[in-house]
């Protein structure tokens, strides 16, 4: 997997934060728009996509996007 | 004693008793003097539930290991049913997915167990005619869905609706055989079914702060519940639906 393919799919689980914001270093719960449903969103486009299962709290240890695609990763 | 909350005599049906509600109300249902009938997918954990049973010299509880969304095992547990008094449909499934990513395969099976099972045994013990007069068959349902709405929680939602249509459909068709059936409506129940979740311990701690109780039921407090629908305390309550909440719908 990719780190370039997983940001664009987290970016997409956005309405109104603008893709090119999304750089692997995105501090993402910082973002305005960051909410529970979003949240909701990245593990099941996570299990979609990667048919990797990812608990709420592991996302929330998380801290940037690069964090997340290493999660993912360590667990395909 | 006058005791009208009593369930002694009466034998209880207790599906999903392997864990959770299902378990906690086969287990108070048997400290009550019930003889009971529990079944669930999982011969460890259901076995684990009949050493916790209540017995004494004539009570003999008995268990079925069954899938109940698949028919053979149904018809095969239907048949050697003994006459009931009491039946609680409480085995239940649940995802958290937006609406967004819902798909045939996760929809189906949480429709399948949630209500259609469920639904089906119901139909199945009625015809025959396994539930005696004067009993009473209780649902765990949820106020998911029914009296709120959570996001990520569609699939949930939309077969506990579907179960508490049933529920009040089946007490109006019952009544001529003077069967009840009613509903527990719980909020958030410290079971496996809310532990290790997509939520957070952050939003966990939130969540409970929407509960005027400031807590999630025990499993204990729901079958309690359960108890007083199954007993002849409850018997003018027909086609009703408890909320179980900590005041939760409250605001």
């Amino acid at each position: 997997m990719e780190i370039k393919e997983f940001i664009q799919n987290f970016a997409e689980q956005f309405e109104d934060t603008d893709a090119s914001v999304f750089t692997p270093d995105t501090v993402f719960h910082d973002l305005d728009e960051w909410g529970s449903l979003i949240g909701l969103s990245i593990i099941a486009m996570i299990d979609d996509e990667y048919g990797v299962t990812i608990k709420g709290d592991e996302l929330r240890t998380a801290k940037t996007v690069a964090d997340v695609f290493e999660l993912v990763k360590s667990k395909k | 004693m006058y005791n009208p909350f009593s369930l002694e005599g009466k034998t209880i049906l207790v599906t999903g008793a392997g864990g959770g509600i299902g378990r906690a109300t086969a287990v108070a249902c048997s400290k009550m003097g019930a003889v009971l009938v529990i079944t669930d997918i999982n011969p460890e954990t259901l076995t684990e539930t009949l050493s916790l049973l209540e017995a004494d010299g004539d009570r003999k509880h008995l268990m079925f290991v069954a899938d109940l969304t698949k028919e053979e095992d149904l018809n095969e547990m239907v048949a050697a049913m003994p006459s009931l008094d009491g039946v609680v449909c409480n085995a239940g499934i649940s995802k958290v997915l937006p609406i967004q990513f819902l798909n045939a395969e996760d929809m189906n099976r949480i429709m399948a167990i949630n209500a259609f099972a469920p639904m089906y045994m119901t139909q199945r013990l009625y015809k025959k005619r396994c539930i005696n007069k004067g009993g009473s068959i209780v649902y765990t349902v949820s106020i998911s869905g029914v009296s709120m709405v959570s996001m990520g929680g569609v699939m949930y939602a939309v077969s506990k609706n579907a179960l508490d249509a049933f529920m009040r459909n089946a007490a109006l068709e019952f009544a001529g055989r003077n069967i009840r059936v009613n509903s527990v409506n719980p909020s958030r129940v410290k079971t496996p079914l809310i532990q290790n979740s997509v939520y957070s311990e952050e939003e966990v701690a939130k969540d409970l702060q929407t509960y005027p109780l400031k807590r999630y039921a025990e499993p204990e407090e729901i079958a309690n519940s359960i108890i007083f629908l199954l007993s002849d305390a409850a018997s003018y309550i027909t086609g009703h639906a408890l909320i179980v909440d900590g005041g939760k719908t409250l605001s």
